[in-house]
């Protein structure tokens, strides 16, 4: 972490950057923020890196590099893939940002220790990067002590992850850890959801939606939400009300927002890290792009700031509406 | 508040039957915004016309809704109606409670309450329209007509006629297309080439004829009126202005082995050809993927030989752009690949041939030079074997063939079998058959000489199985559904009646074009009826096969109705744009791309412009909509996740309006 530190440091001293974008330390062990540092002094007080920094900070970017001067950005691997996607939709401006790849051994979920009764966490090590991956120490506010697998408390989307390598960047600090299960599929709970009865499968979304509070946390923290004003704020759309009519409307604003993503979702899963009721959001975003893969062929959103995507190209290749109809009837 | 007035029409009993249409009007005065609604026999009439001006005039209205049959028969009428009354002829909706509603419905219980939603969705969407007004675009006067054939000869004839300057692409080294391969034609018998060569003769003398062969257009941009199209000119390796088409060249050629194309593989030709003799341009062109100079970099003696110096090896593929006001399509057709019908012999004996090598092989100018033999050992045939319907009128889950009748099969083989028993009486002719369709002047007479006056044997059933015999005779097993026999003959040749499909090139121009094909790559018609030959994009025609299968007259017909209609439009000065084309919210845009990413007229380009936004003054990058190229399709608005992009008299919040009194 000091590594990340000193180097902002330095690009802060000689002028190639005026802000530095990174995490900073939270109220709570396990709750670091997004925050833009300025200084020297207020790096090496706040600055944080570790197992708890699973905010993706591309889209603060979008305002980041509005600014003048240069901003230096951390990015993790996955990351990189959101932030090209925002190059593609010029919505960041690449001139003004100085990324820095940092390394990754796979984040936390808070979740998952709490489901352990570890969740008032009081002092934890072992959560650095550079810190042996393997186990984790803590200490709650009660004075318990545990031992736990570093990987029994990992987020799941780490298990599924696409890569260690950035897909952009300007410099890399730190090395990653592999952090893949072993026969992973991501696309497994979806394709477990497809298998269902459309009954079964509308009373699963419908118990899972139903939990929904209409936060938009979801929306705030996705890179590919983007919009300038969200439909669902539109009072020129006439969405926003029509969205209001009843519960399952209300529902609705979750499988539009997937539409609205598809095809450019990168599948970073911020979605269902930041739910507050625990939705697992990302699974519409996987049932969209396993669909596209199937359609289109294989697509990774941001993999590079260039190739359209699935859904806004049109090529002699593209499958005739009826594939779609017939795949929906297996 | 618009002040709407709704007109309810009973088209006869077209809608008057199965709508209770007084309820539907009674229904509407109750709507917001409605001050005004009545129902009348016929609104398309003149006293219904003049019904809705009086009311406009009497009640002041600023909006009408008409419930009547669908927008594509009279909303330009009742556009006209509102315009003379004094209102903006946008400012007039359709409800279609004929075709989507009476036409349907078996009752008034089920039509009524369903036109009533279909009023109530007009009133909402016309409660939120906004007057709108028409722009104008120029008139490029030429016109571009792709492919050499028939279709496209006769088109770009009665366009230079009228005189409009045209331009014909044809992909081949000469335009002729299918017809100059053809020997001769029913029900007169005329020489194909008599009656086409002078017809080649007259494009090529036409001044203001331009013929691109060995053309392709390879993009086209802009709109009715104005079209930009890229025409990609292949090199021949031999300079067109220095060539006499001596022919030297060609018949010093080592490389002869290539399957000739013209013979549709019959014989071979060199490396360096002419098509055929009476090919326009007489310009020969080097096959570049058989030509040994190409291959290996030596030989070169084409070049050697040439006494203008004619051939280079150097010259290059030529891009050439140009302007046209209108395009016509005659990309004409080819007979599907028999290959696939392997029960029947195709592929497997030189003996079993398609009935277009049948032309080439009874034609003088053929492989064969006009003499009727087998393939395989060159003796004339004593027993011959015609199938009918090879890959037409196939079921729909037949892979192989296609499901339409191709129109012309029954015809020419009644005049193969005519010829073929006038020049060799000895010949015994069977021709198994499923229908025998001979609509059209003097046709049936024709069919009915080859049976009555030529005595051709005509079997009605199918053939399962063509075997090929140690002693080179096909064994055709068949049935005969007359007489419930099966027949079997031993024959020296049989000739398969393929299904004709057109041009698979029409795929990559349909796209380009953006044109609708329909599920055989037949094009779509603007209107199946009353615009034959129309494409659905404006500016666009039709000509030949590539619409539906016919002959050469009804080519020939559709040919000149193709360039009445390009004339049509050539001579207008100016044109009326659709003011109906999208229109970005500047403050809601947020430059994403994705509208531009799937508009498929090039019509959205981006910009940097200063915004002004609640206090906020800055420079953002947002969509602009080019009024000349948007052709109102609606595919950005559905794109643009936020919203921010509107179609002009079908907005986001109209279409919304609509679906919630649906819902309601």
């Amino acid at each position: 972490m000091q590594e990340l530190i000193n180097r902002a440091k330095e690009l802060l001293a000689d002028g190639t950057v005026v802000r530095v974008l990174g995490w900073k330390k939270g109220d709570l062990p396990y709750n670091p923020e997004p925050h833009i540092f300025t200084s020297a002094q207020e790096l090496e007080k706040d600055f944080i890196y570790n197992g708890f920094c699973g905010a993706n900070l591309s889209k603060y970017m979008i305002a980041a590099t509005k600014l003048e001067g240069k901003t230096l950005v951390f990015l993790k691997p996955c990351d990189t893939f959101s932030f090209n996607q925002l190059i593609k939709e010029h919505q960041v401006n690449r001139d003004n940002a100085y990324i820095i790849g940092v390394g990754c051994k796979g984040k936390l979920d808070h979740r998952k220790f709490a489901a352990m009764g570890l969740g008032d966490i009081a002092e934890i090590s072992g959560i650095e990067l550079s810190d042996a991956c393997d186990r984790i120490h803590v200490k709650t506010i009660y004075g318990e002590e545990k031992d736990i697998d570093y990987r029994d408390v990992m987020l799941e989307r780490c298990f599924f992850c696409k890569t260690k390598e950035h897909q952009i960047f300007d410099e890399k600090l730190l090395d990653s850890k592999d952090t893949v299960a072993e026969g992973a599929d991501r696309f497994e709970e979806v394709r477990k959801i497809e298998a269902m009865t459309p009954a079964e499968r509308y009373a699963f979304f419908r118990s899972e939606l139903s939990k929904c509070i209409r936060c938009n946390a979801c929306r705030n923290v996705c890179p590919a939400c983007n919009c300038r004003h969200c439909v669902f704020d539109n009072t020129k759309y006439d969405t926003a009300q029509k969205a209001n009519a009843d519960t399952f409307e209300e529902n609705m604003f979750h499988i539009i927002r997937a539409f609205h993503v598809a095809g450019r979702c990168t599948d970073c899963g911020e979605c269902s890290r930041v739910c507050p009721q625990n939705i697992p959001l990302h699974l519409f975003n996987r049932k969209f792009i396993l669909d596209a893969d199937d359609l289109y062929g294989e697509f990774q959103a941001g993999s590079d700031t260039t190739t359209p995507g699935p859904l806004t190209a049109y090529t002699l290749h593209d499958v005739e509406p009826a594939a779609g109809l017939e795949r929906s009837r297996g | 508040m618009q002040r709407i007035g709704v007109f309810v029409c009973h088209c006869g009993t077209n809608i008057a039957a199965t709508v209770d249409v007084s309820k539907v009007a009674e229904a509407a005065k109750h709507e917001p915004g409605v001050v005004y609604a009545v129902d009348y026999t016929y609104m398309c009439s003149e006293n219904g016309q003049n019904l809705i001006a009086q009311a406009i005039k009497d009640y002041g209205l600023t909006a009408i809704v008409v419930c009547s049959c669908s927008p594509r028969m009279h909303e330009a009428t009742f556009r006209a109606v509102a315009e003379k009354a004094g209102i903006n002829p946008f400012m007039v909706e359709i409800a279609n409670i004929r075709e989507q509603c009476s036409w349907v419905h078996k009752d008034m219980e089920e039509g009524t309450p369903k036109a009533i939603t279909l009023m109530k969705t007009a009133v909402a969407k016309v409660n939120l329209d906004s007057p709108l007004q028409e722009g104008e675009s120029t008139v490029t006067k030429r016109a571009l007509v792709i492919g050499g054939g028939i279709a496209g000869i006769q088109t770009a004839l009665d366009i230079a006629d009228a005189g409009y300057k045209v331009d014909i692409v044809e992909k081949l080294p000469s335009i002729g297309g299918r017809m100059s391969q053809l020997d001769k034609t029913f029900p007169t018998l005329d020489c194909s080439s008599c009656i086409l060569t002078p017809r080649m003769t007259e494009v090529n003398q036409n001044p203001n004829i331009r013929i691109f062969t060995y053309s392709e257009v390879t993009d086209v941009s802009g709109f009715v009126g104005n079209f930009t199209v890229q025409i990609t000119k292949h090199s021949r390796s031999v300079r067109a202005e220095d060539c006499t088409g001596c022919g030297i060249c060609t018949s010093k050629c080592p490389s002869r082995k290539t399957p000739n194309e013209f013979n549709r593989g019959l014989d071979t030709r060199p490396a360096i050809y002419i098509p055929f003799a009476q090919a326009i341009p007489n310009v020969p062109v080097i096959d570049k993927e058989h030509c040994i100079h190409f291959k290996t970099g030596k030989c070169g003696i084409c070049s050697k030989v040439c006494p203008s110096h004619a051939v280079d090896y150097e010259l290059k593929d030529e891009i050439i752009e140009e302007k046209y006001g209108a395009i016509v399509v005659a990309t004409g057709f080819d007979m599907i690949d028999l290959h696939k019908f392997g029960e029947l012999g195709y592929g497997v004996s030189k003996d079993v041939v398609s009935s277009i090598e049948l032309e080439r092989l009874m034609n003088a100018a053929g492989p064969t030079s006009g003499h009727l033999e087998r393939m395989s050992d060159h003796k004339q045939p004593k027993e011959m074997v015609f199938i009918q319907c090879v890959g037409s009128r196939c079921a729909p889950d037949d892979r192989r063939g296609k499901t339409y009748c191709s129109k012309i099969c029954c015809m020419y083989t009644a005049k193969q079998a005519i010829l073929i028993k006038d020049h060799y009486p000895d010949t015994n002719i069977h021709v198994f058959y499923i229908d025998v369709r001979t609509p059209g002047k003097n046709f049936d007479e024709f069919y009915r000489r080859a049976v009555e006056q030529y005595g051709v044997d005509y079997i009605k059933g199918n053939v399962g199985k063509v075997t090929p015999l140690p002693n080179g005779k096909l064994h055709v097993h068949g049935v005969d559904l007359l007489d419930q026999k099966d027949v079997e003959i031993d024959a020296d040749m049989v000739v398969l009646a393929g299904a004709i499909e057109p041009n698979p090139d029409i795929r990559k121009l349909a796209t380009m074009l953006t044109l609708s094909i329909d599920n055989n790559n037949f094009l779509n018609e603007a209107h199946a009826k009353l615009r034959p030959v129309e494409a659905a994009t404006a500016g666009v025609f039709m000509s030949g096969v590539v619409q539906g299968p016919k002959d050469i007259p009804e080519t020939v017909a559709q040919a000149g109705a193709a360039a009445i209609k390009v004339v049509g439009l050539l001579a207008k000065d100016k044109l009326k744009t659709n003011p109906c084309i999208a229109e970005p919210d500047e403050l809601y845009c947020n430059g994403c791309s994705v509208c531009a990413n799937v508009c498929p007229y090039g019509a959205i380009t981006y910009v940097d412009k200063e915004i002004r936004d609640h206090g906020l003054r800055e420079t953002r990058r947002i969509a602009s909509v080019n009024s000349a190229l948007c052709k109102g399709c609606g595919a950005c608005s559905v794109a643009c996740p936020s919203g921010a992009m509107n179609l002009k008299g079908f907005t986001n919040r109209q279409i919304m309006a609509e679906v919630d009194t649906v819902c309601q």
